[in-house]
């Protein structure tokens, strides 16, 4: 559906996205992920034909965004950062305007945007003016006059920004039933990971103008952190503590025969064991056999606690 | 005027659709199922609709209306004396309605040549930069509707509404003005009127065009409103005192000024557009009036004071016509260059 090839763009001397491939298909929901000032605000005005690359192609539904722009926002229903309405119409009124410019004729137009506010739950709102809006009530006419249109694909910029933890998960499962019950394919940027891994059926991360990883939340671990995907923390104890360093020795050589085991390592009483899957039954399982006591077990995966320590809090700097 | 505004219309519908096939092979531009409206006027609609109901807008006509009002009035307490006073067996008695006044307040065409201005930039200052201001430039822009529309949109929106508002005012004048002194216009007077109307039209629409450009240039409405009314004080008072003032440091003390140097001033003067407002007015208001230069006793010589035909008083004024109608041209180019580079990124 959204096909993106060699994509840069270079502002000055200043490359904001640099040589992206990426590949939508029809059905998906995809979510840019990245911190801010990653580029992913120019990727996304990019993709609409709003923003000139500098090299590379960006094709949706088939058409390319640089020379058939209006072909492609035709079927593409857009909603920006921070998006606005006009203050002074009601939300009935801003959402028949969108209609009017996307060619749709006024009776049916009416219809539609009566279903449409009943969708996003603003019915009762219709003829309020959109200025008396809170942030979530404008997100959620947003998202109807992306709708308005049928689009193939809906593509969101930042959408749970400046919305609480409540209103950010209905608007978010709104998006996810839509694309399951239209099939319309859904791209969106954002930079907290945790609030929207949950509706993506694939993740991009986005770094400084680079794809870096890209796939389901669990290859992309794969991806970022190897074969050390998850460690087995072991709490063990043994009664003899002369025999103790012994038989920790002996542990440490009968996991490490296992293959998918990585590493080993003692911390006093805490054993942490590196390994490719899940391992805890089978540490669980020797450390019994060498008659040591197991006093906890706990498992850890390189998830998306590490991916976004290790992306997203460090490169924290503001898009102007 | 319905017939101007429907060939403006479909002169422009027309030129958007050549452009869209030439662009976009012709595709959904032209396709016209029922009931569906071309965006362009939707858009129009829509300025239009915001700027009447809007509280500028409602001050401004009520102002420009009342000291319409107000020099029609002056001009009918003098009218029986300009008429007795004036020379010429006057066939042109109907014209004074526009210009008689008692000295005290100026006639209605004085008027408009500073308030005009105002309108043309409270309907265009913050034209483009309240969309980004508000956020919903990338909304609009990702509708599937050329870039342009939006710009040129709001020009036509602002023009359409500049034009009915002074053809209207030109009008109510023309009918209070039959109804209490009894004479009706000639054919002569109405096209002067008329034509006088139309050049109200353009000079605003300098303005409007001219505001539109400051509204792209300046990110807050604020910085452009105030850029536009400077330059506006500027035209209006300053630019004629900077003018004199360096005329009289050039030309030594007591020396009076040469034919050519006369000519040269004003030449100066009339890159103003107030001026050449003024000298139109002045022109087609005034059919007496031969030449907005000075003459020379010899070509004074002969000459039969009669008024001049509209069409001869048009031609004298053509320049200053085409002047005014380039300038609005030129702003609102520049606007559309400026306003298609722009990127939607620089948010505000």
């Amino acid at each position: 559906m959204i096909e993106i090839l060699g994509l840069s763009k270079q502002y000055g001397s200043q490359k904001v996205v640099n040589n992206l491939n990426l590949n939508i298909e029809r059905g998906e929901v995809f979510g840019l992920l990245g911190p801010n000032g990653a580029g992913k605000s120019t990727t996304i005005r990019m993709i609409l034909g709003m923003t000139e690359p500098s090299s590379g192609t960006v094709k949706v539904n088939g058409f390319l965004s640089n020379m058939n722009p209006i072909k492609v926002k035709e079927c593409v229903g857009y909603l920006p950062e921070d998006v606005g309405f006009y203050d002074k119409m009601t939300a009935f009124e801003n959402l028949m305007y969108t209609a009017q410019l996307n060619r749709i004729s006024k009776a049916t137009a009416k219809d539609k945007v009566e279903q449409l506010l009943k969708l996003v739950g603003l019915h009762n709102e219709r003829n309020k003016k959109a200025g008396t809006f809170s942030k979530g009530m404008k997100q959620r006419l947003g998202l109807a006059d992306v709708l308005i249109k049928d689009p193939k694909v809906i593509i969101l910029d930042e959408p749970t920004l400046g919305l609480d933890p409540k209103g950010m998960k209905e608007f978010l499962d709104l998006i996810k039933r839509l694309s399951e019950e239209k099939g319309v394919t859904v791209l969106f940027s954002s930079h907290h990971l945790h609030q929207v891994q949950h509706i993506c059926s694939r993740v991009g991360l986005f770094i400084n103008g680079q794809l870096i990883a890209s796939g389901d939340v669990d290859s992309l671990s794969t991806q970022l952190f190897g074969d050390q995907s998850a460690r087995v923390f072991a709490g063990v104890r043994y009664d003899n503590n002369n025999e103790y360093s012994n038989k920790k020795e002996e542990l440490k050589r009968q996991l490490l025969s296992n293959p998918e085991v990585s590493g080993v390592q003692f911390n006093d009483e805490e054993l942490i064991v590196e390994c490719k899957n899940n391992m805890s039954s089978y540490v669980a399982k020797t450390i019994v056999n060498q008659h040591l006591d197991l006093t906890y077990l706990n498992k850890k995966e390189y998830g998306l606690d590490e991916i976004y320590d290790k992306y997203f809090e460090g490169g924290d700097h503001h898009e102007s | 005027m319905k017939f101007t505004i429907n060939t403006l219309k479909e002169e422009i519908i027309m030129s958007h659709n050549s452009q869209a096939i030439s662009t976009f092979m012709g595709s959904s531009v032209l396709s016209h199922s029922k009931g569906e409206v071309n965006p362009f006027w939707i858009i129009v609609k829509k300025e239009i609709a915001d700027h009447i109901r809007s509280w500028r807008f409602g001050i401004l006509v009520i102002i420009i209306g009342l000291t319409c009002l107000g020099s029609l009035y002056v001009s009918l307490q003098n009218i029986a004396d300009a008429l007795q006073k004036s020379k010429v067996d006057d066939a042109f008695a109907f014209l004074k309605l526009y210009t008689v006044s008692d000295g005290k307040m100026p006639p209605y065409f004085v008027f408009l040549s500073f308030l005009g201005p105002l309108l043309g930039i409270s309907l265009g200052f913050d034209a483009i930069n309240s969309e980004y201001s508000r956020g919903t430039i990338s909304r609009i822009l990702s509708q599937p509707i050329p870039r342009d529309f939006l710009i040129t949109a709001k020009f036509t929106a602002s023009l359409i509404i500049i034009s009915m508002m002074f053809l209207l005012l030109s009008f109510l004048v023309m009918g209070i003005g039959i109804i209490s002194i009894g004479i009706a216009p000639t054919v002569e007077e109405f096209t002067r009127v008329l034509l006088f109307t139309i050049a109200s039209i353009v000079y605003v629409s300098f303005w409007l065009s001219l505001s539109i450009l400051l509204s792209i240039k300046f990110e807050q409405a604020s910085t452009s409103a105030l850029s536009g009314i400077s330059i506006w004080l500027f035209f209006t008072v300053f630019y004629s005192i900077l003018v004199n003032v360096v005329f009289s440091i050039i030309i030594p003390a007591g020396r009076k000024l040469s034919i050519s140097g006369i000519q040269t001033k004003l030449a100066i003067l009339r890159i103003t557009p107030n001026q050449l407002f003024t000298d139109i007015t002045n022109v087609l208001l005034s059919p007496q009036v031969r030449s907005l230069g000075p003459l020379s006793m010899e070509q004074m010589e002969g000459a039969i004071p009669t008024p001049l035909p509209v069409f001869q008083s048009l031609l004298l004024v053509w320049p200053q016509f085409v002047g005014l109608i380039a300038g609005t041209i030129l702003c609102f180019f520049f606007s559309y260059l400026l306003f298609m580079r722009k990127d939607v990124k620089t948010l505000m």
